[in-house]
C-alpha cells in the first residue's frame, strides 16, 4: 500500500449525472501541439482546431492560452469544484473567471499544458470542447430553473438535453459563426431575447391536459451591431423543441455568411432576409426535418427529479445575534423559493474572478448547505447555491465570511459585469474587467446595493465594441475605446442607458463619451439626478427607461438632456493638473491602445 | 537491490516503516524545533530548514550530518509539512555534500499523521558518525555559471514559482513550470509516467541540461530538481540562491507585456 485515493472526496455528494468529457482529446491535442510547434500544422488549422477544442489565445503572445470549460445548463458539482482549483494552482495564475455564459476560465495557461487541462478535466467529466470557434457554445439555463416562483416548468433537462445532442455533432462543427442557446425559467428573468435561439418554458391546455412547450426567440444577440430576438411562433411543443433546433441550426449553416467576419451571426442573416422570410424558412425546413429524421434522433430528457437531501440539521439555535452584515447580505443575495423553506442564494464575485482556495471551500460549502448537492453558475458572473434551508442561512453566511465569498449587492445594481477587457483578451481598448471592480467597491461602500431603488437596475461593461460585457442590455452600460487630446491618449468608455433584457427587451440609448477615471462620478451624478427627479414609487430602471422612451416628464425628458447635464464632468484634465486621468485602470503607466487578432471570428 | 536504492527520489510510506523497524534508515525532520518535539516520525532526528540555511558551507554540513549519525552509507529519508519543498533543500545539500543515498518521504507529515501511522516525541540517541565529503559541483549551478550557460541551445532553465511572479519577472529565457504541477493532492510529486508526460509535453526531455530555480533559498526548486530527477533526466542543476539573488546581483530581468491580468488578481 501506498499513499492514494485512501480519501474520498465528498463521498457524499451527488456525482455529476453526464460526463461530457472524452479522454482521448486530451492525448489528441498534445499531440496536435507537437507538431504544430515543430512547424508540421499549419497556424490556420491549429487555431480551428485548438477553438473548437475550447483553448483561446491569450493577449499579444502565442505561448499562453485560455481555457474555458463549459458548464452545461451552468451546473457543477463540488468534485468538479475542487478539480478546477486544482488545475488553476497547477497550471493557471491561481484564479478563476466565471463568465456571463456559464463558463469557467482558466488564464494564462502554457500551451503545452492545455491537454494536461483536459485531462484533469476528463477526471470529473468536464469538457472544454465547442467552448470557442464556430459551434454550439455552451447551453445555458437559467440559474434558477426548476426554483423560480414565475416558472412553468423546470427547462433544466430540456438544456442538458440539447447541449447533449449538439456536443461533437457533426451538424455544429463548422458553421459559419459560434451559436448560442439560452434556456431559461420565466419572462421576468430573460435573457432569451438577445442570443440565436432563447427559450422560455410555457404549458398549454389542450383537451383538459396540460402540454409542455416553449416559446422560442430566434435571432437576437449583442455585439457590434445587436439586434433583439423575434419570438418565433405562439407555442412550440416540446415534441417540436428538437426539431425546431436541428431546423434553425441547418439554415444557418446553409446560408449563413461565411466570408464577411463581421456579420456572420445569425441575427445578420435574420435581418438582411427579414424575419417573415427567415421564419417561414424556419416552418418549412422543421417540417422536413420533421418527416425525415429517423425517429431514433430524439432529445434525451432526463426527468429523473432532483434529490433534495439536507445533510446536516443541526439549526442555530444558539439565540446569539445575527452576524454583522447578515440582514443586508439575505436582502440583496438571496431569494425564496417555489419550494417552501428553501433559499437560492448567489455569490458575489468580482467581475467573475474567484480564488483557487475559494474555489475549494465553495466544493465543501455546497456539499454541506445546498440539499441538491452542486451549485448553478449565474447569468451575470455569479454562483448560485439553491437549496439552502432556512434554518441553514446563518451558519452559511458565516461559513462564506470566512472564506471572503459573502460580499452582499450579488443581486443588484452593485455586482457590474466586466468583460476580461486589457487583462487577458487580444481585442480589447480598457480595462473593463478593472472598472467593473472599481465600481463594485464603491458601490458596496457607500451601501448602494441596499437601495430599493437601484436594485433592479444594472452595469455592464465591455472592453470594446464587441459587447461580451454586455454592455447593451444595461440599465447603464459602457464600451471601451481610446480618445486623444493632443499628443495624449486616455482610455474612455462609450455608455448608453436604457437597456434591458426582461419581457421588454431593448438595447440602450448611446448617451455620452466618458473617460475611464470619469466613469464612477459619472454614474454617481445620475442616481443623483433620479433622485431628485424621481416619482413616489420609481426605481432607476423605470425613470430611464421612460427618458429614453421620451416619456419623462420632469426636467431630464430625453437622453440629451441627460448628456448636457453630464457634460463637465467629461471634460479632460491637462496632464500636469491630473496625470492619473491618463492612465487605465489597473495601471500606472501612459494609456496606449494596442490589439491582437481577434479569435472569436477563427 | 543497492542501485534501486541509490536512484529512488521518493520513499512510499510502507517502505518507511518497514525500514525504521529495521533500523535501517535515519529519518530526518526538517520541520520547526517546536513542531519536531510536540511529535514526529519515530526515530527521526530534527534539522530545521532555517538551521541549515543560517551556514551551508560544506564544512558546516558535514558536522550537521556527523551529529546526525549519518555515515557514508546510510540511507537517509527526508520529510516536512511543506509539501516536500524544504525536504528537497536540505536532501539536496546532502547529494551536494557527497552523499547519495537520501531521498524524500513520498508525502507530508500532516498526511502521515491523517493515515493514523505511528508518531512520536521521542528525541533518539544518536552515535556521532564521520563522514567523508566528495563535492558535486555538477548538481550546483551558481549566477556566474547560469549567466555564461543560460542562453546555450542545450539549456533549459526553469522557473518553479507560482505563475503570477513569472509573468510579472524572471530570468530572460526561463521557462515555467510552478511547483504545484509537480505534486498530487496527497503525494509531493505525481507518479513518474504523469511526471514524464507532463515534461515531456514541455519539451524537457532528453540529454539537455535543466537549471531550476524558484524565489529565494532553492526549496521550491529543489522540490522540481528532484521531480526531474524521479523520471530519470541524468543533468540536472540547482540554481541554489534563486531569483532573490540574481535581483540583488541586478542581473537582467524579462516580463510579459502588454497585459495586466496578474496586478488585478494578485490583489
Ligand atoms: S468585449 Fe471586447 S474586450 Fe471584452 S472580451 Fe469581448 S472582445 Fe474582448
Amino acid at each position: 500500500m501506498t499513499v492514494s485515493d485512501l480519501k474520498q472526496a465528498y463521498p457524499d455528494s451527488p456525482k455529476p449525472k453526464i460526463n461530457w468529457a472524452r479522454i482521448d482529446e486530451a492525448e489528441d491535442f498534445a499531440n496536435t501541439v507537437k507538431l504544430f510547434r515543430q512547424g508540421k500544422y499549419d497556424e490556420d488549422s491549429f487555431r480551428r482546431y485548438r477553438l473548437q477544442h475550447g483553448a483561446y489565445g491569450t493577449r499579444m503572445t502565442s505561448d499562453y492560452a485560455m481555457v474555458r470549460i463549459k458548464l452545461p445548463a451552468g451546473e457543477i458539482y463540488p468534485n468538479q469544484l475542487e478539480k478546477i482549483s486544482q488545475l488553476s494552482e497547477q497550471f493557471s495564475i491561481g484564479n478563476a473567471h466565471f463568465t456571463t455564459r456559464e463558463n469557467i476560465q482558466l488564464h494564462w495557461v502554457i500551451l503545452e499544458d492545455v491537454s494536461e487541462i483536459f485531462r484533469g478535466l476528463a477526471e470529473v467529466g468536464l469538457t472544454s470542447r465547442e467552448a470557442c470557434g464556430n459551434s454550439v457554445r455552451n447551453v445555458m439555463c437559467s440559474p434558477l430553473a426548476g426554483v423560480c416562483p414565475n416558472e412553468e416548468f423546470d427547462s433544466t433537462p430540456y438544456a442538458l438535453a440539447t447541449a447533449r445532442f449538439f456536443l461533437r455533432n457533426p451538424l455544429s462543427q463548422n458553421l459559419p459563426r459560434k451559436f448560442k442557446f439560452t434556456f431559461t425559467c420565466c419572462e421576468k428573468h430573460g435573457m432569451v431575447r438577445m442570443v440565436d435561439v432563447g427559450l422560455i418554458p410555457q404549458t398549454r391546455d389542450l383537451n383538459g391536459i396540460t402540454q409542455r412547450g416553449f416559446k422560442i426567440f430566434l435571432g437576437g444577440g449583442l455585439g457590434n451591431k445587436s439586434f433583439v430576438g423575434h419570438q418565433l411562433e405562439e407555442f412550440t411543443p416540446e415534441e417540436d423543441l428538437l426539431h425546431t433546433s436541428i431546423a434553425v441550426i441547418r439554415i444557418f449553416d446553409r446560408l449563413g455568411d461565411r466570408k464577411n467576419m463581421a456579420r456572420n451571426r445569425m441575427r445578420y442573416l435574420v435581418h438582411e432576409m427579414g424575419w417573415e422570410k427567415f421564419r417561414n424558412l424556419v416552418l418549412k425546413e422543421r417540417a422536413i426535418v420533421r418527416a425525415t429524421q429517423s425517429v431514433i434522433t430524439r432529445l434525451d430528457v432526463d426527468h429523473t427529479p432532483t434529490v433534495i437531501k439536507r445533510l446536516i440539521k443541526i439549526s442555530d439555535e444558539s439565540g446569539s445575534q445575527n452576524p454583522d452584515g447578515y440582514n443586508r447580505w439575505i436582502k440583496t443575495n438571496t431569494l425564496k423559493q417555489k419550494q417552501s423553506d428553501y433559499n437560492s442564494v448567489f455569490i458575489t464575485l468580482e467581475a467573475g474572478d474567484i480564488t483557487s482556495s475559494q474555489i475549494s471551500a465553495l466544493a465543501a460549502i455546497i456539499g454541506e448547505f445546498s440539499s441538491e448537492g452542486l451549485a448553478r453558475s449565474g447569468f451575470a458572473q455569479n454562483i448560485a447555491l439553491r437549496y439552502v434551508h432556512d434554518d441553514d442561512m446563518t451558519r452559511l453566511y458565516s461559513r462564506l465570511l470566512e472564506v471572503g465569498l459573502a460580499k452582499s449587492g450579488a443581486l443588484t445594481m452593485a455586482a457590474p459585469i466586466g468583460c476580461s477587457g486589457t487583462t487577458s483578451c487580444n481585442l480589447a481598448l480598457t480595462n473593463s474587467h478593472r472598472l467593473a471592480k472599481e465600481i463594485q467597491r464603491k458601490f458596496l461602500e457607500l451601501k448602494l446595493d441596499q437601495d430599493d431603488d437601484l436594485c433592479d437596475s444594472s452595469i455592464k461593461i465591455s472592453g470594446c465594441p464587441n459587447a461580451c460585457g454586455q454592455h447593451g442590455i444595461a440599465t447603464i452600460g459602457f464600451f471601451g475605446g481610446g480618445a486623444r487630446i493632443g499628443k495624449e491618449m486616455y482610455p474612455n468608455y462609450q455608455m448608453s442607458i436604457g437597456g434591458r433584457s426582461d419581457e421588454e427587451t431593448m438595447l440602450g440609448a448611446t448617451c455620452h463619451r466618458i473617460p475611464a477615471k470619469r466613469v464612477i462620478p459619472v454614474i454617481l451624478k445620475i442616481i443623483e439626478l433620479f433622485k431628485q427627479n424621481k416619482k413616489p414609487d420609481d426605481t432607476l430602471k423605470e425613470w430611464i427607461h421612460r427618458i429614453v422612451n421620451g416619456k419623462e416628464d420632469s426636467a431630464i425628458k430625453s437622453v440629451l438632456d441627460m448628456r448636457k447635464i453630464l457634460d463637465p464632468l467629461t471634460i479632460p484634465p491637462t496632464i500636469e493638473e491630473d496625470p492619473d486621468f491618463y492612465n487605465d485602470y489597473g495601471s500606472d503607466s501612459s494609456y496606449h491602445t494596442k490589439t491582437g487578432k481577434g479569435e472569436c471570428a477563427a | 537491490m543497492s542501485q534501486e536504492k541509490t536512484i529512488r527520489t521518493t520513499t512510499d510510506v510502507d517502505s518507511l516503516r518497514s525500514e525504521i523497524r529495521d533500523k535501517s534508515v535515519r529519518v530526518i525532520d526538517v520541520r520547526r524545533e517546536d513542531d519536531y518535539k510536540q511529535s514526529h516520525i519515530p526515530t527521526a532526528v530534527n534539522l530545521p530548514l532555517a538551521n541549515l540555511l543560517s551556514d551551508d558551507s560544506p564544512e558546516r554540513v558535514l558536522k550537521l550530518v556527523n551529529s546526525m549519525g549519518i555515515s557514508d552509507d546510510t540511507s537517509v529519508v527526508v520529510y516536512d509539512d511543506t509539501f516536500g519543498a524544504l525536504a528537497s533543500r536540505v536532501a539536496w545539500t546532502l547529494e551536494y555534500l557527497g552523499h547519495s543515498d537520501v531521498s524524500l518521504l513520498e508525502t507530508t507529515f500532516s498526511k502521515w499523521k491523517s493515515l493514523g501511522l505511528e508518531n512520536d516525541n521521542k528525541t533518539p540517541e544518536v552515535q556521532t558518525t564521520n563522514h567523508s565529503i566528495h563535492l558535486k559541483p555538477e548538481i550546483l549551478a551558481t549566477s556566474n555559471y547560469l549567466e555564461t550557460s543560460k542562453d546555450k541551445p542545450s539549456v533549459i532553465l526553469i522557473d518553479n514559482r507560482e505563475r503570477l511572479n513569472f509573468l510579472e519577472q524572471h530570468i530572460p529565457g526561463a521557462i515555467s513550470l510552478p511547483y504545484r504541477t509537480l505534486a498530487t493532492s496527497d503525494k509531493i510529486l505525481r507518479p513518474k509516467e504523469d511526471m514524464k508526460r507532463l515534461l515531456d509535453n514541455r519539451g524537457i526531455t532528453g540529454n539537455a541540461e535543466i537549471i531550476t530555480y524558484c524565489g529565494s533559498v532553492g526549496t521550491l526548486s529543489g522540490l522540481a530538481y528532484y521531480a526531474l530527477k524521479s523520471v530519470g533526466l541524468p543533468n540536472v542543476k540547482l540554481y541554489v540562491r534563486s531569483f532573490k539573488e540574481w535581483k540583488n546581483l541586478q542581473k537582467p530581468t524579462e516580463k510579459q507585456q502588454d497585459a495586466n491580468y496578474w496586478d488585478l488578481s494578485a490583489e
